[in-house]
């Protein structure tokens, strides 16, 4: 069974701080980690290949330092690792980025399995694993609990608002991962001195000739960013002074009832 | 693309075996908005087997015309089935904005669309508004974990499409006496063209009954709950309200209590009209998906958290002394006690 | 910290510090309490391979250096010492197997602790501790066997390990010379596990008493030559000794980090208590004692690597680390004041968990003797 992984280096976002004077983001000194739903996805994806045997191939899209990233998902078991690179990539956006990765997964494949996490939580979008599976044509499910493969049928457990649906489809599929999915394993030792020693290979514009560069970075992005700005929070609280306990909550709902809330 | 060409607001009526989601509402409000400011109309796309509690809905909330498609093969949702009904109104009728709720299945939906539309899509959005000039909607965004927004155009290509958060908006009010335009498509998507089934369901074990995006009344706990048991009170407390328990992510990622509850930027945004944080710092993160309701207050034992910058009451306290006081408060006020 | 870390030990330790937080300490303040770790949580260091890292390739370990696995011991301590000692245990005396017995053996012993198995070290006795050639214990040879009879005490991982080292005596006249080594399955009839000892530091580690009454054990489980057991015993301790040592660096460590941390936070006199001179002094001697240690304990394990006995320098290691070991705690205590004492705060464990390094690995008395033997020994 062949899988790949599409996974994602992203800042570690509840360590971002904002500059008070500046009002912009600190980005110094924020850990870069695999985004969490990836790995949940790569996870799944090691266990499909323990159970049906196979391989494991993890893709990137991003800058050398995204390797780190490809690195560790060796080390927790997969097999090959692939940056995509390239400065016409820059300043895609979902559909570019998205259409990317399915040349790229075109021609890695052919693929039985393609895995990816259901958002990355610095973009937030979730759009782009779906969109990979437009580009290339096939089924696919989004934010899954369990996937049972047999064959090349496969039942899946979705998870939508409502509760789960049991959704039955044939290969080739790409689903995307939740934190519900699994538990991401640590890697070994082992794994871990090896990944250190792995070859990645970079994939640039030049290994997809049949690319249609109208597509991809800036120009290929049919959504831009106007303008950024960092939330203001107002702070008007109105601090309630302990006396004790019972008479706090006393105080708190009179001025609830007084204010027609409660 | 002449972008003159596409006109009008649609609102996709995102439905779960044939009952609308209150987010399809919520985005006719929108969607009105912004199609006065674009001197269109605002129309809504309904999809599905069951569709005359959609089609009343629809009317109900504003829709000045309602697309419909009707087939057993819309019985449950499906890319491959909803997608083609979709993309063939669309080949028909040239929306110029549509608007889906960010659903598991409508962020799908979305994204197959706007792949094989070649159009841009913007995910959960928590603000609109149009650029006179241009008739470009501006779709604004948390990203960041919420540390950031921004404001997306798709400024090339038509239709300009959002996925935004159900209970990012409230319902707008329901229309006496209109009558939209009803327009029905006869399209039928193959079986063999859909490529996924679904074969059997298993309905959400909520204990409460009140899902967390409807729920009026918020109790929310965080890290400073300490253990899965102390989230009993605040049930207590939001039983006594007449609400629902949420959490922070702190307090899923420990397993005190399942992710269904966490509300915030990888969870789910609420504005209810009380959110009560117990124990929650107020990370960035938890602040995205609740900020927006009507009345916040927070109990936490440092003064220095968070949380306080966008509560409207706060107490410096300890939560296992002031949830308690305030269920006993509540039990008295409910003559249930002395 | 002042050793120059190759990228590879960086990772290395980064990925057992990752596990370690998020898996394993959560738990340690109440298992401290208990007085026990379930085997679910030894499962994380199993999994990622903790308990075969020195041990060559070719019996399925990973083959690390001592200086390496040393690292990574160090960080899991600053966790739990007691949960890494589990493991060390476990390794030293597969390790003494590999170097003392028949590839054979080696490999037997290799393969159970491979799949997730613990190993125990059977020599101490009632009244066999600092002088462990007076112990008791008895093999009587029959025919292609061997008969057991000992009474072990202060055993770890006693209750839970797969496989025994034990050592016993085979000829009653011979003195230390008459102590044989000996494989011994913990599922062989005649082994009975005492009672868990109820001790005041490394509380997660396992230590019970051992009997062993009427064992048969075959002939080819003796490893090594008859009467080579003491000598055995002495190469293992050496080895053990001079690692243990990273462990309470580890302590150390950990202690130096929560009472920075807390020094920088508590505010008396209106500033933090990390303004004030005593407090600097105890810190700057807790950091110096710490780096010193480490330092130490790094050259001792390159020099192991290296083919070195260690005779000497591994005992001036466990000495030096563990005395130290005993004033940094005790000053992390200090520093928290009365929160140090309560069991609320992190600090009390490990000046609990620490006393033992003086005492076992053999005691600092008598490491300060083979010290002095040595010297004497070295000058002409």
């Amino acid at each position: 069974m062949n899988i790949v992984v599409c996974v994602k280096q992203v800042p570690d976002t509840t360590e971002i701080k904002i500059d008070p004077i500046k009002n912009t983001l600190i980005r110094q000194g924020v850990p870069s980690i695999m985004n969490p739903f990836d790995k949940n996805a790569l996870e799944e994806a090691i266990q499909l290949k323990e159970q049906h045997s196979g391989s494991v191939t993890v893709i990137s899209m991003g800058p050398e330092q995204a390797k780190a990233t490809l690195r560790e998902a060796l080390s927790m078991g997969a097999d090959k690792a692939y940056l995509v690179t390239d400065r016409a990539f820059g300043g895609s956006d979902t559909y570019a980025t998205s259409y990317i990765l399915s040349k790229v997964i075109e021609k890695l494949g052919p693929f039985d399995v393609i895995l990816g996490g259901k958002q990355a939580i610095d973009g937030d979008t979730g759009q782009t694993a779906p969109s990979i599976a437009e580009h290339l044509g096939i089924a696919r499910l989004t934010h899954i609990r369990s996937m049972k493969i047999d064959g090349n049928k496969c039942v899946v457990e979705r998870e939508i608002e409502e509760g789960i649906e049991i959704v039955e489809a044939k290969l080739p599929i790409l689903c995307t991962a939740t934190k519900e999915t699994n538990k991401p394993r640590y890697a070994t030792i082992k794994g871990k001195i090896e990944s250190l020693k792995a070859d990645i290979e970079n994939i640039t514009l030049a290994d997809l000739p049949n690319m249609d560069t109208t597509k991809i970075g800036l120009k290929g992005s049919p959504t831009r960013v106007k303008s950024t700005f960092i939330p203001e929070r107002k702070s008007s609280c109105e601090m309630l002074e302990i006396v004790n306990p019972r008479e706090t909550a006393k105080v708190l709902f009179g001025k609830l009832a007084e204010a027609k809330i409660l | 693309m002449d972008l003159k060409q596409y006109q009008d607001v649609w609102v996709f009526i995102d439905c779960f075996q044939g009952h609308p989601k209150d987010v399809g509402y919520e985005l006719l409000g929108q969607g009105r908005l912004l199609a006065e400011a674009l001197k269109q109309k605002c129309c809504a796309v309904i999809i599905g087997e069951n569709v005359d509690e959609a089609i009343k809905g629809a009317t109900e909330y504003g829709a000045d015309i309602i697309y419909v498609v009707r087939g057993e093969e819309y019985a449950n949702y499906s890319a491959d089935a909803y997608g083609h009904a979709f993309l063939e109104l669309c080949e028909k009728y040239h929306p110029n904005t549509i608007l889906i709720g960010a659903t598991a299945n409508g962020r799908d939906l979305g994204s197959k669309l706007a792949i094989r539309l070649k159009t841009g899509l913007t995910a959960d959005c928590t603000a609109l508004s149009v650029e006179e000039d241009t008739g470009n909607v501006v779709w604004e965004r948390p990203a960041f974990g919420g540390n950031l927004y921004a404001r997306i155009l798709c400024s090339e290509t038509r239709p300009q499409m959002g996925t935004v958060r159900p209970g990012a908006f409230k319902k707008p009010q329901k229309c006496q006496n209109k009558l939209p335009v009803m327009i029905r498509e006869d399209i039928r998507t193959k079986q063999e063209d859909i490529l996924t089934k679904v074969i059997d369901f298993i309905k959400a074990n909520d204990e409460s009954g009140i899902k967390l995006e409807e729920a009026e009344y918020i109790v929310a706990g965080g890290r400073g709950l300490k253990g899965a048991e102390n989230f009993a009170m605040l049930k207590e407390l939001a039983d006594l309200l007449g609400g629902s328990v949420g959490a922070s992510r702190a307090a899923v990622d420990a397993g005190w209590i399942p992710q269904s509850k966490q509300v915030g930027q990888t969870g789910k945004t609420v504005t209810p009209k009380v959110y009560i944080a117990c124990g929650i710092s107020g990370a960035v993160q938890h602040l995205a998906g609740m900020t927006e309701s009507d009345t916040i207050i927070a109990i936490n034992k440092d003064a220095s958290a968070p949380i306080f910058e966008v509560a409207d009451y706060g107490i410096v306290g300890d939560v296992f002394e002031m949830v308690p006081a305030m269920i006993k408060e509540m039990r008295i006020s409910k003559n249930l006690e002395q | 910290m002042s050793l120059l870390y190759t990228e590879e030990q960086k990772a290395l330790i980064a990925l057992v510090k990752d596990m370690a937080e998020n898996e394993i300490k959560p738990y340690v303040q109440e298992l401290d309490e208990k007085g026990e770790c379930p085997g679910e949580l030894f499962k994380w260091a199993f999994d990622m391979g903790l308990h075969m890292l020195e041990i060559p390739e070719e019996f399925g370990g990973t083959g690390l250096s001592y200086e390496t696995t040393a690292m990574i011991f160090e960080e899991l301590a600053k966790v739990d010492a007691g949960y890494a000692i589990t493991f060390v245990t476990t390794f030293v005396a597969l390790r003494n197997v590999i170097l003392s017995g028949t590839p054979e053996q080696g490999k037997y012993f290799a393969d159970i602790i491979g799949k997730g198995n613990f190993a125990a070290f059977a020599l101490t006795e009632p009244n066999a501790g600092s002088d462990p050639a007076a112990l008791r214990g008895m093999a009587v040879k029959d025919g292609d066997d061997y008969i057991l009879n000992a009474t072990k005490t202060f055993i770890t991982n006693g209750e839970i390990a797969a496989l025994f080292v034990g050592f016993f005596k085979t000829d009653v006249k011979a003195g230390h010379k008459g102590i044989s080594a000996f494989i011994i399955d913990a599922n062989a009839p005649g082994i009975t596990i005492g009672q868990h000892e109820n001790k005041m530091g490394l509380r997660l580690s396992n230590t019970t008493d051992v009997t062993f009454e009427n064992v048969r054990v075959s002939a080819s489980s003796m490893v090594g030559a008859e009467g080579s057991g003491f000598k055995l015993a002495l190469n293992a301790l050496n080895l053990s000794r001079a690692f243990v040592a990273t462990l309470a660096v580890g302590i150390m460590q950990r202690a130096l980090d929560e009472s920075v941390k807390y020094a920088k936070e508590r505010k008396q006199f209106g500033k933090p208590i990390i303004k004030f001179q005593m407090v600097q002094q105890m810190l700057a001697d807790m950091a110096i004692k710490t780096e010193a240690s480490r330092v130490l304990v790094n050259n001792t394990m390159r020099m192991m690597d290296n083919g070195s006995l260690v005779r000497k320098e591994g005992s001036i290691t466990k000495t030096f680390v563990s005395d130290c070991a005993q004033e940094v705690t005790s000053n992390a205590v200090q520093i928290f004041g009365g929160y140090g004492y309560s069991k609320e705060y992190p600090v009390e464990k490990l000046m609990r968990d620490c006393k033992v390094f003086q005492i076992f690995e053999g005691a600092n008395q008598i490491q300060r003797m083979t010290i002095a033997n040595e010297l004497d020994r070295e000058y002409k």
